[in-house]
This record gives C-alpha cells, structure tokens and sequence, in this order.
C-alpha cells in the first residue's frame, strides 16, 4: 500500500479488499467488552482539521486511541493556526514533535498533498475541498459489503450536489474501482460537467432511477448552495430530489438509504424515511471507526522508518 | 535436501488423541474447559481436540479461534504490517480453563502475545497451553501443558505443520534453511 492517503487513486482494488478484510477484525474488536488493542503502542497521530468536522474528527480519535496510539486533536480555533501560522510551519511543528501520522481535514483541494512535501509520517486525507474524503468512502463500501455480500454489479446511485461534494468523488472512484454500477443524480447545475469520464451514468430524474437500486446514497444539501443559485429553493430541491415517503416505496426491497451526515431531515431525506430500517446512517458511523483502525494499522503497523530520524 | 517427516497422517491422530485424554485427566472432566486456538492451524486443531473429546467423553466443549496480530511485539520492527485474521469467541471466558491450542511452540512470543489477547477477553479461571509440536529454543519462559512430539531442531531449520483442513493433507516436516516446500 501507498504510505498516503490522499485520494482513491492511492488504492488499488487489491489494497480496498485488503482494507476492508482489515477492518472486519476492527469490528470484533468493537464489540468486546475492552475495545482496545495493543497494536500501535507508541505512535503518535495528529489530528489536524482545519475545517470544522466533529464527526470525522471523533471518528479518527477513537480509532487511533483503541489501537493504542497517542492523539493530539490540533484544531484551528485557539491555536497557533488562528493567530496566522502557516501550513507549512504547522507541519513542521508537528514533523518536530514526532507525528507517525497527520490526519487533515482542509478547505482546500490538495492540502494534504502538500502537507506530505513537510512530514515524514504519513497523511491521511480526512476530507480536502471538493476534492476527496477517501476515508468515508472506504467506510461507505465496508457498509454496503457488509449488508449485499458483494460490491461487484451492485447498483448503486449518489443523490444531490456532487459537483461540490468530496464524499461523492471518493465514492463513485472507489465503487468504480471495485466494479459496482453507479449513478450520479441531481439537478443538471449539480452534477461536474467531466462526469462521464468516472465511468458512471449520469441521470436527472430521480424516480427512474430508485426501482433499479441496491444502494440509495444522498448527500447533504448545502444551503449556501441555493444562494450561489445552483438551485432555485431548498422546498424545490427537496420536491424534485428528495427522498421523501412517496419515492422511498420505489426502491427494492431489500435496497439500503445511506448518508455520510450529518443529514438535513426534510430536504434530501423526510425525517421518517431517514429513521427506517433500511436506513443505515448509524451503522456508517460504526463502521467509520473499524474501516479508520483498519488504515491506521496498514500505515503504522510496519517499520517505523521514518520516526525519529532526524534525531 | 528433502525434508524430514517428523509426524504423518496417523501420528498426528494418536497425539490428538492423547492430547484430548490427557486434558480430561488433568481437568477431571470435560467441565468449564474450553478450546481455544490460535490462527491459523491452533484453531483447526482445536476442533479436532474437540471432536476427540466430544468421542471420548460425550462432551462438546466451546471452541473460539483468536488471532493474536494486534497484540505481536514486532509491530514496527516488521517492513509491512501482518496480516489480521479473525478472532471469534463466542462464549464467556469468565472463570473458564481454556486451553489455547497452537501448531507449533518456539520462542514463545506467539503465546506470550495470546495471552495478552485472551484476557482482553475475560479472566479465565486458568489457561493452559496444548501444542502438536515443541521444538524448543524458547525466548520467554514459558512452557506447554500437553504437547504431541518434542522435536530437537536447529533455530535457522523451518518446522512446518500441514494440516488436511488448509493444506490438503496431515504431516510435520522439518525443513533445512532456504530448502523447497
């Protein structure tokens, strides 16, 4: 494997199975009572986010602590960041201070790889501009695997504003890697204009596309969004795009509704479709933990190379 | 050179068998003893100690396999990271004898790192260690309770423990450095 984390691009389908095999004993580990292993006793991981993100950041923390490494959480607020220092001398902070990884969530597209150029250790992409969040999609196909048995052929469409959304870049790449069918939906204005290079399908009319499904994925709709005019009104998006109790009866039995969250209940899902059983937002977040062990093991578990070297 | 069989098909049956009476001697019974054996190849000797038991006794006992990878004391020194497999016990612990089940005993690093793992899992009310094969020059002092063949060797020679459930067929064959499989 790669010793980033950067994009989907980083991973071959063999390392994705590897990944989620990996994961799989994470997730034993999750259920016992004592949720903690020995495995990286001694390496540090940074948390940088630079964005504020609760859920991936917790998500992050928890996996590296029950794998028994050190957490520093390094957000933005209060810190040295605020008062103006740069990427470059936050990374060679942290590059002094012995980080064995960085976690970085940044607004902008590209940040972790630049991050690379100043640590030894390595960078993990929690999440960069419109650019990727390889994580969440690892956890999302964890999740569909665990529940279909298979990614291949599984047919599988992302809802919303893809144009601005990493999550659904990671997804549609990682999906495509490991031969799934997917589907891209939206408003026209919504949905990137290089799409049918992904090697996905691309559709405008939602409820032609529910009956064919195994996977319902929606993305967040973001308000600011509308102001930008990408759509006319948020009660238009949600009549023409929503998962609403209507539409939800089109999907297959036995299809799932996803969402990486946080959900806006009423506009790309009604809340009592997003409380169904199909509905497995919560089982996500817990695989999120398992899939994030699994990567931290892969990337720290071997030589410790790097640490200290410069000591 | 070609390698040395040290235990065939039927020598492994009879050393399962005495394995399986001797637990049951020592434990007085098939009572509070569970099986546990360490991936890959404890746990399928674990079930075949189980089937002996259950054949001798009329008793089936529990049997778990536990992988012990997060718990090595080479993280960091190995290029990449080992492998994972699986660990699933389905049974409480608590107050149990279980008797870890391993292929082959050396350093003694593998048990050293099953016994961290398993009271992660509980406080059994003791644990004891059954191998097939003890081929000596250990690093930590420890010892096997029930072992199949004592087999003098030299570090650098390669103990190698085929078993029909993944290998298609039952021998112990002891290898010379570099020698072919």
């Amino acid at each position: 494997m790669n010793k980033h984390l950067l994009s989907i691009h980083d991973v071959s389908a063999d390392d994705i199975v590897r990944i989620l095999d990996t994961a799989e004993s994470f997730r034993e580990v999750g259920t016992r009572v004592i949720k903690k292993v020995p495995a990286l006793r001694g390496r540090t991981v940074v948390n940088l986010f630079y964005e504020n993100s609760t859920r991936t950041r917790i998500s992050f923390e928890l996996a590296a602590k029950r794998l028994s490494a050190d957490v520093i959480n390094f957000t933005t607020s209060g810190t040295s960041v605020a008062k103006g220092e740069s990427l470059k001398d936050t990374a060679l902070t942290l590059q002094a201070m012995g980080a064995d990884a960085v976690v970085i969530r940044h607004s902008s597209s590209g940040a972790p790889l630049t991050l690379t150029k100043w640590v030894r250790g390595s960078v993990l992409n929690a999440g960069d501009g419109t650019h990727e969040h390889p994580t969440q999609a690892l956890l999302d196909l964890y999740t569909m695997r665990d529940r279909v048995g298979r990614l291949e052929g599984l047919r599988v469409a992302i809802i919303g504003d893809v144009l601005h959304s990493r999550v659904a870049r990671s997804l549609s790449f990682a999906l495509v890697k490991m031969g799934a069918d997917v589907t891209l939906v939206g408003p026209p204005t919504l949905i990137p204009p290089d799409a049918a290079s992904w090697g996905v399908a691309v559709s405008y009319d939602v409820e032609e596309v529910l009956p064919k499904l195994d996977v319902c994925y929606l993305l967040r709709v973001q308000r600011e969004r509308q102001r930008q005019q990408y759509f006319p009104s948020v009660r238009e998006y949600a009549r023409l795009f929503g998962l609403t109790r209507d539409r939800v009866g089109l999907l297959p039995e036995g299809s799932m509704i996803m969402h990486p969250g946080p959900m806006n209940r009423g506009v790309e899902i009604d809340s009592d479709v997003a409380d169904l059983p199909q509905a497995v937002m919560e089982e996500q977040v817990t695989n999120g933990i398992a899939i994030r062990m699994s990567l931290l093991y892969l990337l720290l578990g071997g030589r410790a190379e790097e640490v200290g070297a410069d000591a | 050179m070609s390698p040395a069989t040290i235990l065939d098909e039927a020598e492994i049956r009879r050393a399962v068998t005495r394995i399986a009476h001797e637990v049951l001697e020592r434990n007085h019974g098939a009572g509070g003893v569970a099986l546990v054996g360490i991936a890959a190849r404890g746990d399928d000797l674990a079930r075949r100690l189980a089937l002996e038991i259950e054949r001798i006794e009329g008793a089936s006992l529990p049997v778990g396999v536990l992988d012990i990878t997060f718990y090595r004391d080479d993280i960091g020194i190995r290029a990449e990271a080992p492998e994972v497999h699986e660990t699933r016990i389905d049974f409480d612990i608590n107050d149990r004898t279980v008797v870890l089940v391993d292929d082959v005993l050396f350093t003694g690093r593998t048990i050293r790192a099953a016994l961290d793992a398993l009271v992660d899992l509980g406080r059994p009310r003791a644990i004891q260690l059954a191998v097939l094969v003890d081929r000596g020059h250990r690093e930590l002092p420890i010892r096997a309770d029930y072992v199949g063949k004592n087999v003098p060797t030299r570090t650098d020679e390669q103990v190698r423990v085929c078993l029909k459930e993944v290998d298609g067929e039952d021998a112990v064959v002891v290898e010379e450095p570099g020698g072919s499989a």
